[in-house]
């Protein structure tokens, strides 16, 4: 199937939106791994649980957040069912299997 | 062998049959009843009667079929055939005499006509000890 | 707190729900949903992840380990929050497939293949045994909390309370899941119970962190500082069991089959899972929050050596809340009641579409499909969600019920996890082939029941010497160290050999082995899902006798849907309602798909294949498979429109023209049948009376001739009496005479009249006298002249060596259908569009059992009477079915 060569604005945006979906578990990943690197807590009185806490609940409650914002935008109606996606069509977005 | 005396009846309807039964039986003929279509050739072929008669509409296989069936074994194929109908079309009359229909009796018909009609396809009487399967030319 | 209490708010909860449940799928019955379908109702559906592991679990997990028992919930928070990798793929395979559980996953992509299928039903089985003990576990140990705080009370002991949680709930399951057969049709009742739990749990575990942070510990900062102060401040992160354990729940959050069943089987369109993607883990973080204040608390206020485990109940005990402690303990058993029927339901689903429904089509080798098979899949399925709970009840005993909840609940992750390279593979890897499958996930399933599952008995199975020193003596072959790695946690040393095992299995067998036609086809589909159906023509040529495709149909889904699903075929191929569709590709395809739905789609294919006599599908098969699609994407959607219209017509004036010559030589035959029906019997009586005539005859003999004239005298009255009706009937000039009548009384009437019809024989019938009770407007005595030959015909014509004519009534939007059907032969389909011409008799009857009018003028009887009738095909007997107005319009 031949794909277009330039999209317009708004088929663009959408695909980066699914782009940044994408992204998004593997920055959590990164996000929810990282404390594995620190030093552990109690273990020389630098650090304390309570910020361990508040870290992974903030980022947690961050990546929520950036999921609520993406949601809407990747489920609107508008979006191609993919089922009827044909060759030409300018959002045509098919993924590769 | 007096085959001529004995005839092979197939009629479905059971009062028809059981009335031209005693109308023959009485004067003379043994009457074998037979009430389907289906297997009537092989029952002639077995008994060799000296005249079958044969209803138009039968079950399992039509009047017509069994005729056909009759004409096309060697055995049975000079048998003469009295065909009762109780259609009263031409086109009947027609099927039946191209299929090898001796006689051709429309329903109702009255005693006296039915025994008359056996009795010139048979020979009864006159042609005493002559197997009607033999004979090649029973009809007048 | 009364012991007696506790026990009857349980009761009371659980009727609750059950009223819940049975109102929504009384509303979803009559087709109003609205809000039951929407995002919300799903993601709290999803909560069932959280079970009384969360609920009392996490709290003892976070007093022992730390913060450790957050990647329980940030694993799934992950694969969610990325749904446009895995799960939107997979729930559009699963709507696409009509999947109805991971097992139907797994053996519909290697081309729906049996073994799969068992393999994983069975691991399923095993593997969540631990998790259904656990919740058994924690609902007997929050009895036993209760219990304590009561002394004196009489109780049962920790067994036996086990043993009644356990049949409660199985009981409870089984009234609420096995209602419906189609799995594919979704258990909307359940899922909004289950949503009422999830916010039960919720609020009960939030009201007890509120009352911590701010009753106990005296705001966030208080908490704060008490945290840093507390034990747990030593806790220490371990890096490889901290990965492996995210990543294991994140695993398990698609791999576990009850959560298979909320995400993919119950999901109904795009925006529940949108909504989803975030909504799900906001309510994961809402259940987190509060545990480490809860531990934190407990471990300061609790005496040593009680079990961190029950803090959440315990807590508000001590401090002399009754009331909070009581909205917890019915959080906790929301969690594990909710966790209980799901995973139960979805594994009763796997065992009887995988193992029973399989095992009972190979025992019967030849033959249609006669049987009651949907009785057969309920029973199956009850005694599944029964043999569920026994299994988890057994490994509760065996393990004694007292391990922490957490570590239980890993070893099932664990074991789920093993279906996680069969399932990635399988939907993006199109060279994943069924011997990969299989030996990948018999690898992991072993590795994992030896490195993990049966060390957790203790030294029950496996003798304490293998433990220690490996079996044989064999060191490198220890349960918890193989190949020497002491080093390792024992979870993640059963995980990661496990799943290594697994994947190089799967891998190596998959890249050696060739994929056959159908899991070509399948690995097609499911890879390239989003591209569209391939091919629905799977069935190359249709050979199938519509009346055995239907009869299996009425089976499976029910007689009404059955019916309608072949009626609105039949629309679509051009032909009348009444007509069996013809078995063409198309229709093949679309019924397996939809059978699918009931009994899976491994069965649904070997069910087809069986009757359409093709086995497997060969290469040949394949070829025409793929021409066919190739030559549909070269046609516009238009061009295919037009065809379908033409076709539609074409086939339309085929069959005008079949009944036009048809009827042609019916209107030529009609005078020579007339004369035919009067000459026959006029032939007789003139014949006799010739005979009586002659006098002279025996008393015997006249007797006789008499009967048979006024035999024949009656017949031919009766014959012009039909003609007659038959043409007052046609020229529509008949006068009713209307009035209001019950059908019950018409049926009966009805009956009584046709008893004099063949007399000896014994006939049974079938009525429904409740769906009888139909008030209707309507001429009484035409209409029991329907049914008097009707049910007469029943008597005579039906040849079974017991006879039963059964009587169905129904009444349907302002119309009442009545089915009149014999078990016996039938009529031969070739006749079937002939019963209702005059002087049409089944050949071979014999000709003094009627003119063969009298279906004839039932038809114009009923088309007086503004309805229909018709011969029904596919009911294993002769059938006929007569729909009338309630109600007739007046002129």
């Amino acid at each position: 199937m031949r794909r277009p060569l330039f999209l317009g604005r708004i088929p663009y945006r959408r695909r980066r939106l699914r782009d940044a979906a994408r992204l998004l578990p593997v920055a959590g990943v990164f996000l929810m791994i990282l404390p594995i690197l620190w030093t552990p807590a109690g273990g020389d009185g630098n650090r304390l649980l309570s910020s361990d806490v508040i870290w992974f609940f903030v980022t947690w409650a961050l990546l929520i957040l950036a999921a609520a914002q993406l949601a809407p935008g990747l489920a609107s109606p508008d979006a191609p069912r993919p089922d009827a996606a044909r060759p030409g069509m300018l959002t045509g977005d098919e993924e590769e299997g | 062998m007096e085959n001529s005396r004995k005839v092979l009846l197939v009629e479905d309807e059971p009062n028809i049959a059981e009335a031209i039964q005693f109308i023959l039986s009485r004067a003379g003929w043994e009457v074998i009843h037979h009430a389907e279509g289906r297997d009537a050739a092989q029952i002639a072929r077995r008994l060799q009667p000296g005249l079958v008669i044969l209803d138009h509409m039968l079950p399992g296989l039509s009047g017509i079929e069994v005729l056909t069936a009759l004409r096309a074994d060697p055995v049975t194929a000079d048998v003469p055939v009295l065909m009762l109908t109780a259609k009263g079309l031409p086109r009947d009359r027609e099927a039946a005499e191209r299929a090898g229909a001796t006689r051709f009796m429309t329903k109702p018909f009255s005693n006296a006509e039915i025994v008359a009609e056996v009795r010139s396809l048979t020979g009864a009487g006159d042609i005493a000890g002559r197997a009607g399967a033999e004979s090649g030319n029973v009809t007048p | 707190m009364s012991f007696n209490l506790l026990v009857a708010s349980c009761l009371a909860y659980v009727i609750f729900l059950f009223a819940v449940a049975f109102l929504v799928e009384r509303r979803s019955g009559q087709g109003k949903l609205g809000w039951l379908r929407s995002p919300l109702v799903y993601t709290l559906s999803l909560s069932i992840y959280c079970t009384a592991w969360t609920f009392y679990g996490a709290v003892g997990y976070g007093a022992r380990s730390g913060l450790e028992f957050i990647t329980i919930y940030l694993g799934p928070t992950l694969v969610f929050i990325g749904w446009w990798w895995i799960l939107r793929k997979l729930v559009y395979i699963g709507r696409q497939q009509r999947l109805t559980s991971i097992a139907d996953l797994i053996s519909s992509r290697y081309g729906k293949s049996n073994s799969l299928g068992v393999l994983v039903t069975v691991i399923a089985i095993v593997a969540v045994t631990p998790y259904i003990a656990l919740q058994l576990q924690s609902v007997v140990l929050a009895f036993e909390v209760f219990a304590s705080a009561a002394p004196g009370e009489a109780r049962p002991a920790a067994g036996q309370t086990a043993i009644w949680v356990a049949a409660g709930l199985a009981l409870f399951t089984i009234l609420f899941g096995t209602r419906n057969l189609d799995a594919k049709e979704q258990h909307t009742g359940i899922v909004t119970a289950i949503a009422v739990e999830a916010v039960v749990k919720l609020v009960a575990l939030i009201a007890v962190g509120c009352f911590v942070v701010w009753g106990l510990a005296g705001g966030v900062s208080g908490i704060m500082a008490k945290i840093d102060a507390s034990s747990l401040h030593d806790w220490q992160l371990q890096p490889g069991r901290w990965t492996a354990i995210l990543f294991l729940a994140g695993a398990a959050v698609i791999c576990l089959p009850r959560m298979f069943q909320v995400i993919v089987v119950e999901n109904s369109d795009d925006r529940q899972l949108a909504r989803a993607s975030w909504a799900f883990p906001a309510y994961l973080l809402a259940m987190s929050l509060f545990i480490i204040p809860i531990a934190v608390m407990g471990i300061e206020r609790m005496p040593a050596g009680s079990n961190p485990d029950m803090f959440v109940l315990t807590l508000p005990l001590a401090e002399g809340q009754g009331g909070l402690a009581m909205l917890a303990f019915l959080g906790g058993f929301s969690s594990a009641t909710s966790m209980v029927i799901v995973e139960a339901i979805a594994l009763a689903t796997m065992v009887s579409n995988h193992i029973v429904i399989p095992t009972w089509l190979r025992l019967r080798r030849s033959g249609a499909i006669s049987e009651d098979v949907r009785s057969l899949v309920l029973t199956a399925r009850r005694l599944s969600i029964a043999l569920v709970l026994a299994l988890g009840l057994g490994y509760y005993r065996l393990s004694g019920g007292s391990g922490a909840l957490a570590e239980i609940g890993l070893i099932s992750f664990a074991g789920v996890a093993q279906f996680l390279p069969a399932m990635i593979g399988g939907i993006f890897w199109r060279g994943a082939t069924r011997t990969g499958a299989l030996l990948g996930l018999a690898t992991g399933f072993l590795l994992w029941a030896y490195c993990l599952f049966l060390p957790s008995f203790g030294d029950a199975i496996l003798p304490a010497s293998v433990l220690q020193a490996g079996p044989w003596g064999l060191g490198w072959l220890r349960p918890n160290a193989m190949f020497g790695t002491e080093v390792m946690d024992p979870l993640v040393h059963a995980l990661f050999w496990s799943l290594i095992g697994n994947t190089a299995a799967f891998c190596a067998a998959s890249i050696l082995s060739f994929p056959g036609p159908v899991e070509r086809l399948q690995s097609a589909a499911f890879v390239n899902v989003f591209d569209g159906p391939v091919g629905p023509q799977r069935w190359a040529r249709g050979e199938a006798e519509p009346e055995a495709l239907l009869m299996m149909t009425q089976r499976i889904m029910g007689e009404e849907e059955a019916q309608g699903l072949f009626e609105r075929a039949a629309r679509d191929q051009g032909k009348s309602e009444t007509m069996l569709p013809d078995p063409t590709p198309a229709f093949l395809a679309a019924l397996e798909e939809r059978l699918a739905g009931s009994i899976g789609a491994a069965t649904a294919h070997a069910m087809i294949s069986k009757l359409v006599g093709l086995d497997t599908v060969t290469v040949e098969d394949l070829m025409v498979v793929a021409r066919e699609s190739a030559q549909l994407m070269e046609h516009s959607a238009q061009l295919e429109e037009q065809r379908g219209e033409l076709a539609r017509t074409a086939t339309a004036l085929r069959e005008a023209n079949e009944k036009l010559t048809a009827l042609s030589v019916q209107k030529d035959a009609f005078l020579s049948q007339i004369s035919h029906e009067l000459r026959t019997p006029m032939t007789s009586i003139r014949a006799f009376s010739e005979i009586l005539a002659e006098g002279d005859l025996p008393v015997g003999t006249v007797a006789r001739s008499g009967g048979i004239i006024r035999d024949e005298a009656v017949r031919l009255t009766r014959l012009l009496d039909d003609l007659l009706d038959l043409s007052v009937l046609e020229s529509g000039k008949v006068q009713l005479s209307v009035s209001l009548v019950s059908m019950r009384d018409l049926i009966d009437r009805s009956i009584l009249a046709t008893e004099k019809v063949k007399p000896e024989r014994d006939i049974e019938f079938t009525r429904d006298q409740v769906a009888e009770s139909v008030w209707m407007r309507t001429d009484a005595d035409r209409l029991t002249q329907v049914f008097i030959n009707l049910i007469a015909n029943a008597r005579k014509y039906c040849d079974s060596s017991h006879p039963r004519i059964r009587i169905a009534v129904r009444v349907r939007a302002g119309r009442v259908r009545v089915d009149v059907a014999d078990n016996g032969k039938g009529i031969p389909k070739a006749l079937q569009s002939m019963v209702f011409e005059k002087f049409w008799r089944l050949p071979g009857e014999a000709r003094a059992s009627g003119a063969g009018l009298g279906l004839a003028i039932c038809r114009e009887i009923v088309t007086n009477l503004g309805g229909t009738i018709d011969y029904l095909p596919g009911q294993g007997g002769a059938a006929f079915r007569v729909v009338l107005p309630l109600r007739i319009e007046p002129g």
